[in-house]
């Protein structure tokens, strides 16, 4: 089975969870006696392309006739695009950026990419799609599968060229990362790939829900598949810290997808019992003043910490120290930071708006608001050492068998489904 | 002589409220009293008041033909007291026909009988008092939380006076013999033993209505047949009571089942009923059983593992039974009244974490989302009643 797929950003250049879940399901698919032809906007030196071929777009020569590009110039350009959202920034973040509308050019036989998410992000999605269709042209394959909105435009357009079933995979939607204020082109292009593809991968139970009542597909045409986790050799054992207090862990962008507030909110009520407690949010994000500002308001600064951004090295550091992970995400389609708080042996408390919670049994779950609830597990985690234990020693052994390849069977079922 | 011998276990627990870590030290109430009181009604309604109306006109209908047993844990009989005396009502009313046979247990239906001889004993001493206030029988035969069992247990309940106690009739325990006879505790002149059939028994109180099953559906003629079929001195047919109308709704046609059986069994089989006490007193025990280890009636196991033996279980477990000096020498008779109720069964049994298999039944019963929510708020309720004891 050969299957073209489009991604946006693959390790060790990555910026979100998408490039970390493109590959490691694309290693276990490469397992599956699949042949994967990988497409991103451009490469930046590093990429594992030990079982992949992974194709830079930047380097496909365009070879589409005049007639050709015309068509295609006016199927991608059906939606103006105004002004937009980057998926994984927040929301202030997104306002900063400019929406240089440009048509495409064509500089020589090729086009140019940044990749990541630059300021001309919107304008690179629709340079991408276009490319995809002399991509399409030139290479052989069964199946195009799409990943997220980014790709969504190059595969419906890798379709009409190739006439091949479409999958698009659902990482996230426009519902995870604003809430109900949405972007509404960005829901378009999210929309259009959906009404186009021949099947639609939800990343879990939770998304599927918002596939079909937010964007109106119907059921038999999404499954949900449920991410995996990468196994890592990691035998990190706890540390203690110097400052002799139970550290609470909040790692993730502060943004209002992942409900840093009520985090704060739960640290003050556990604060007003135990003062044994401290609380770590680390990341950067467009809620982080806002933040910062409420914790002084509720006068618990002393038992808080923003560290800002932290390297994957410095978070395994925070980790090893963590008595525990916490994620209260509003709506978190599946959210791996909790799968790798597990891989170190660290308790974990999530969400039940996430779609890690729909996988996972040795993690205490709670509603994102129910911060009596959230307050109330911390306090537990803290005070009870065989709770902890069990979380750490059962979560740990959870999380091992929580694999891609049990991702890749149902993806590969789902390619021969499509191709009958 | 063949007997069939029903005994029917009736109990209800006092569930806990949901009791958050601001609580300790603050608020003393840890009972859902609203649930609790819920449930109770509930199971009254579809359970207890019909099946015993039924039971009741059975036995009239039969004169002296038709005999069953019961067990009520001593929290059950509180609640009703509470929250719905026609039901305790209609059990004096089955007591007074002199067909039905009330047994002892622990009062709180409590794994005492794994932790604490003293303990056991004291509670199954409390049972016998409630039990000869309701019904006005003196309880003969015993049995345990969940049949639990062991050679031990089957010693203290020897010394405590009893005849008999009741247990699974676990393929561990018997190998290649039959549980339709009378046993016998290992030593001489030991405690006797009646044994559950549990393929007949749970023909009924778990199979009844699964349509994938190849004995569906269940008439009391399949069922005569099959009891017929058995090399049998008394078959006993042990199962939890709310099996009627509670784990086997009414549209199930469990009550059709139930009432039409006897008269099924009486004029199509040799069977007779019998109460176990009239077992004991007319056959003789066949062999002897050794039980070195625990056991139970619960799950594919027939072990303890659904209340002890994960860790959230067996630290509960320790904790709880660590504070009984301090609890019994407070003389503070509501201490000693809600440590009781705190060792009831059902508080470990939501901490149980095997449910990934054996989800369904586990899930019926379970008001807790996980088995670590169940140990967090029974962890937060012992933290405050450790400190109301060191004050």
């Amino acid at each position: 089975m050969k299957v073209l797929m489009f991604g946006w950003e693959f390790p060790p250049h990555i910026s979100g969870g998408l490039g970390t879940a493109c590959y490691g399901l694309t290693k276990a698919l490469a397992q599956k006696d699949t042949e994967i032809l990988f497409v991103v906007p451009k490469l930046f030196g590093g990429e594992d392309n030990s079982q992949i071929r992974i194709l830079a777009a930047n380097q496909v020569i365009n070879d589409l006739s005049p007639k050709e590009s015309k068509m295609i110039s006016k199927n991608i350009s059906f939606i103006q695009i105004n002004s937009s959202m980057l998926p994984y920034i927040g929301q202030q973040d997104y306002y900063n950026i400019i929406h240089k509308q440009e048509t495409i050019k064509q500089e020589g036989q090729k086009f140019e990419f940044q990749g990541g998410y630059s300021e001309n992000l919107l304008e690179e999605v629709e340079r991408y799609a276009f490319v995809a269709a002399s991509i399409a042209k030139q290479n052989d394959f069964d199946i195009i599968h799409a990943h997220d909105w980014l790709c969504y435009k190059a595969g419906v357009i890798a379709k009409q060229i190739s006439n091949k079933p479409l999958i698009v995979h659902v990482h996230a939607t426009e519902f995870d990362r604003s809430g109900e204020n949405i972007n509404q082109d960005i829901y378009k292009v999210e929309k259009y790939g959906m009404d186009n593809a021949d099947k639609i991968i939800a990343v879990s139970d939770f998304t599927r829900k918002i596939i079909i009542n937010k964007y109106q597909q119907p059921l038999e045409k999404v499954t949900s598949i449920h991410n995996g986790v990468i196994a890592t050799e990691n035998n990190n054992t706890h540390q203690q810290n110097s400052l002799n207090k139970k550290i609470v862990s909040f790692i993730g962008r502060i943004t209002f997808q992942k409900g840093p507030d009520y985090f704060i909110e739960a640290a003050e009520k556990v604060l007003k019992k135990d003062k044994s407690f401290l609380f770590v949010m680390a990341g950067k994000g467009d809620m982080l003043n806002k933040m910062v500002a409420l914790v002084a308001k509720k006068r618990i600064s002393k038992n808080f910490i923003f560290t800002g951004f932290l390297s994957q090295e410095e978070v395994n550091k925070l980790l090893s120290q963590s008595d525990m992970f916490v994620m209260p995400s509003v709506s978190e389609p599946f959210g791996i930071a909790p799968l790798e708080a597990m891989q170190n042996s660290v308790p974990t408390i999530i969400s039940k708006q996430s779609g890690v919670s729909e996988v996972l049994k040795n993690t205490i779950k709670i509603d994102f608001w129910d911060t009596d609830s959230l307050a109330n597990a911390i306090y537990a985690v803290g005070n009870y050492p065989t709770l902890s234990k069990c979380l750490s020693i059962q979560g740990k052994k959870e999380v091992v068998e929580t694999t891609w390849e049990k991702a890749a069977n149902k993806i590969v079922d789902l390619y021969k489904q499509l191709q009958k | 002589m063949k007997s069939i011998c029903f005994y029917f276990q009736v109990h209800q627990p006092f569930r806990l409220r949901p009791y958050r870590f601001f609580d300790i030290g603050e608020n003393h109430n840890y009972f859902d009293n609203i649930q609790n009181s819920w449930i109770c009604k509930r199971v009254a309604e579809k359970c207890y008041l019909p099946t015993n109306k039924l039971i009741l006109e059975l036995i009239n209908q039969h004169k002296g033909a038709f005999k069953v047993s019961y067990s009520i844990s001593g929290t059950a009989l509180e609640q009703f007291e509470l929250y719905a005396p026609e039901v305790l009502e209609s059990f004096q009313a089955l007591a007074d026909t002199g067909e039905v046979e009330l047994l002892c247990e622990t009062y709180s239906h409590s794994l005492a009988s794994l932790a604490s001889e003293k303990e056991f004993k004291k509670q199954v001493q409390l049972h016998k008092e409630l039990i000869k206030k309701h019904f006005k029988q003196e309880p003969t035969i015993f049995r345990n939380t969940e049949l639990i069992y062991s050679d031990k247990i089957g010693q203290m309940v020897k010394d405590l006076g009893f005849k008999a106690q009741l247990a699974e009739g676990a393929k561990h325990i018997l190998a290649w013999r039959s549980p339709n006879y009378l046993y016998q505790h290992s030593e001489e002149n030991g405690l006797l033993l009646l044994l559950k059939n549990f393929q007949l028994s749970d023909d009924i109180a778990f199979r009844f209505s699964q349509h994938d099953w190849n004995g569906f559906p269940l008439t009391c003629d399949k069922f005569v047949s099959w009891l017929d079929t058995e090399e049998a001195e008394c078959i006993n047919l042990f199962m939890d009571y709310e099996t009627f109308g509670e784990h086997q709704w009414k549209e199930t046609g469990i009550f059709e089942f139930l009432k039409h059986l006897p008269e099924t069994v009486l004029s199509k089989s040799q069977f007779t009923f019998s109460k176990p006490s009239d077992l004991i007193a007319n056959l003789k025990p066949k062999d002897k059983v050794l039980a070195p280890e625990a056991y139970s009636w619960a799950d594919e196991e027939r072990d303890l593992s659904a209340w002890l033996g994960n860790d959230l279980q067996d630290d509960a477990f320790e904790q709880i039974y660590e504070l009984e000096d301090k609890v019994l020498s407070s003389q503070d008779e509501e201490i000693i009244r809600t440590w009781r109720h705190l060792q009831t069964s059902d508080n470990f049994y939501y901490m149980c974490t095997k449910f990934f298999n054996d989800g369904d039944v586990h899930k019926y019963f379970n008001h807790y989302d996980s088995p670590y929510e169940a140990y967090i708020n029974y962890m937060n309720v012992l933290s405050d009643f450790r400190q109301r004891l060191s004050k």
